[in-house]
């Protein structure tokens, strides 16, 4: 198979679906004279032409606005929102509108919109610029919330978004970009909504997704070089929210273990614990486990911004308090 | 605009019986607005409001039942009685909504009309809109996008004269609303709204600008509510003499003058006119009060897309 990286990954996953079908378009800061702040979308200006790869003002509010009027439209737009921080600037749009024109008008209308934003700590870009806010955004029922941890499913997952008709937030992690992975060759999609372990054990359940599955995966090859096998599960998806491969593996393992990048308050992790609670509680051997970032707003700082971003030992910690 | 008058009285006494539930703003007095822009429009032409919207859904000929038994949230309503009366719609007659959220409509307006740039297509998009969603932000980014972007679309405020119940001289800089789009370079025109004719005149000129590629052109439609924002509205920024004032221009009465005098209908006609309508509003709410709550099914329907 061959290695690509996540920012390689997304990239081709718009190329190809772009290739493939003529309704899709691009619609974003700096995406194409520029070729995008993170260059996941370097060349498409030239091949695809400025009708397709639209250059915007920035106004997070009409990006995100415009795009879901052309999706009831019947185009196909993506939308790249520079960092999911500015998403809040657009969150009406989003949470309100997106989320709801297909149920409020009884199905009269299809918001199929891909609106893309990394996130995500760790580059000194200070408290607003660094958030990892998923949680707020998969509060809303008619929404996809997307957020991929490896080159495999980011492209397989942008693909399938591509292909349905409900409007996603596709949350790429901006120190996700250089990772390397196998990503298959040809055309392929990821299931939205769905789950998957990522590496088999039978000691301790651990709950993860985007970058945290990159420290979860570090965390877990060194518990086994210790004997403890934990079975790393990556959500993937944050709504659709697909639990029963965690029920399964903790009614096996009887422990979890549940890592976030974003604060612990109401976050993936209340919520994923809360739901193990009320679907194994007879299977529970040892209080589930948070590991979340300390609730502090981001600070510059290097070694204090790094101190308060989850890493494998926190994860190692979590684990050794309940196995 | 009889018809609408009529429905919005009907739906005036409904709400206070209670068989219409949470907001409700009727278009009393604005009719002409809403008709002659729709009067304007060609078959392949879009529109889409704010809250405010029996009207435009009565105007692109909707039917009065489904409409109704939309206000009284039933299944045979026009958004299956999941929408009620701020979220009005029929896609399939190129209305999209009735929306809540003040302003918010108008990047999806926008959003439309890049859809029909996109595919190349002769439609071009009328987005209504009351004066207060001219201080938002969504107003200055959606003008801007659609002048850099060169949008089909015509920006037509309706200016009822308040934001609710703040007169627009203590909410926006400025009191001519077409002074706005000066700032954008969007060619605009003020058009008295209490004339369904000069109404549908300026709506045309202003679609068949859009229409050749010289992009948005804006409208400022001068009007006036008669009744309160919403039915809970207790009226205290304004006096009787005021809107005695501008009843007197009303556009129903107007535009029968402009018939009687231009003989183009007998009073005889007119009030024919009157009698049928009266038995089509009527027979809106029998049919919207006769239909059937929608199913505890429904619940569910219409999340998400299946399939």
């Amino acid at each position: 198979m061959p290695q690509l990286t996540y920012r390689e990954a997304i990239s081709q996953a718009l190329w190809e679906e772009m290739e493939a079908n003529p309704k899709i378009f691009l619609m974003g800061e700096e995406i194409g004279m520029w070729g995008g702040t993170y260059a996941v979308t370097r060349g498409f200006y030239d091949h695809f032409g400025p009708e397709r790869v639209k250059d915007t003002p920035i106004a997070e509010m009409v990006i995100a606005g415009a795009a879901i009027g052309a999706a009831m439209g019947g185009a196909r737009p993506v939308a790249e929102i520079m960092t999911i921080n500015f998403a809040f600037v657009a969150f009406d749009m989003i949470v309100n509108h997106a989320a709801k024109l297909h149920y409020m008008f009884g199905g009269q209308m299809k918001v199929p919109v891909v609106i893309r934003a990394p996130g995500g700590g760790g580059r000194q870009l200070g408290a607003t610029h660094s958030q990892t806010p998923d949680v707020i955004f998969a509060h809303f029922p008619g929404l996809y919330v997307l957020a991929p941890g490896t080159p495999r499913d980011a492209k397989g997952m942008l693909k399938a978004a591509l292909r349905q008709d409900n409007p996603v937030l596709f949350i790429e992690h901006a120190t996700l970009y250089q990772a390397r992975g196998e990503v298959p060759a040809g055309d392929y999609t990821v299931p939205l909504g769905k789950s998957e372990v990522k590496r088999p054990g039978k000691d301790v359940t651990i709950v993860t997704y985007s970058k945290m599955l990159q420290i979860s995966m570090e965390a877990a090859s060194q518990l086994a070089a210790e004997g403890i096998e934990a079975e790393v599960i990556d959500l993937r998806s944050l709504r659709p929210l697909d639990l029963d491969p965690v029920f399964e593996s903790f009614k096996k393992t009887n422990r979890a273990v549940i890592v976030e990048e974003g604060w612990k308050s109401f976050g993936v992790g209340a919520e994923v614990a809360a739901r193990t609670y009320e679907e194994c509680f007879d299977y529970l051997d040892a209080p589930i486990k948070r590991v979340a970032q300390i609730e502090v707003p981001l600070p510059y700082n290097r070694e204090l911004e790094q101190s308060a971003l989850p890493k494998a030992a926190d994860v190692i910690r979590a684990v050794k308090e309940v196995v | 605009m009889v018809l609408i008058r009529r429905l919005e009285e009907k739906s005036a006494e409904l709400y206070q019986q209670g068989k219409i539930g949470g907001f409700l703003h009727l278009y009393i007095g604005q009719e002409a607005v809403g008709v002659g822009a729709v009067a304007a429009m060609k078959p392949q032409d879009h529109i889409i409001t704010a809250y405010r919207d029996h009207g435009i859904a009565i105007a692109v000929g909707m039917d009065a039942g489904v409409m109704m038994a939309e206000l009284l949230g039933k299944q045979t309503g026009c958004s299956k009685g999941k929408g009620g009366s701020m979220h009005l719609a029929d896609v399939s007659k190129h209305f999209w909504g009735g929306h809540a959220i003040v302003g918010a409509h108008l990047p999806l307006a926008a959003g439309l009309a890049l859809s029909f740039q996109y595919n190349h297509a002769d439609s071009v998009i009328i987005c209504m809109m009351g004066d207060g969603a001219t201080n938002i932000g969504y107003f200055h980014e959606s003008l801007n996008l659609s002048k850099v972007w060169k949008l089909p679309v015509v920006w037509m405020v309706e200016n009822n004269q308040y934001g609710m119940g703040t007169a627009i001289e203590r909410a926006s800089a400025v009191s001519e609303i077409r002074q706005k789009a000066e700032g954008y370079q969007i060619p605009n025109a003020r058009v008295d709204g209490m004339n369904v004719l000069a109404m549908k005149e300026a709506v045309g000129k202003a679609l068949e600008h859009a229409r050749c590629g010289e992009g948005p052109y804006f409208l400022e439609a001068i009007t006036y509510r008669y009744r309160g924002h919403s039915m809970g509205d207790p009226e205290r920024y304004r006096k009787p003499d005021e809107i005695k004032k501008w009843q007197e221009d009303d556009p129903i009465g107007q535009y029968n003058e402009h018939l009687a005098k231009n003989k183009i209908a007998a009073d005889s006609e007119l009030d024919a006119i009157e009698s049928e309508v009266e038995a089509e509003a009527d027979a809106a709410v029998k049919f919207a009060e006769e239909s059937p709550n929608p199913s505890p099914e429904a619940l569910w329907e219409h999340v998400y897309v299946s399939g």
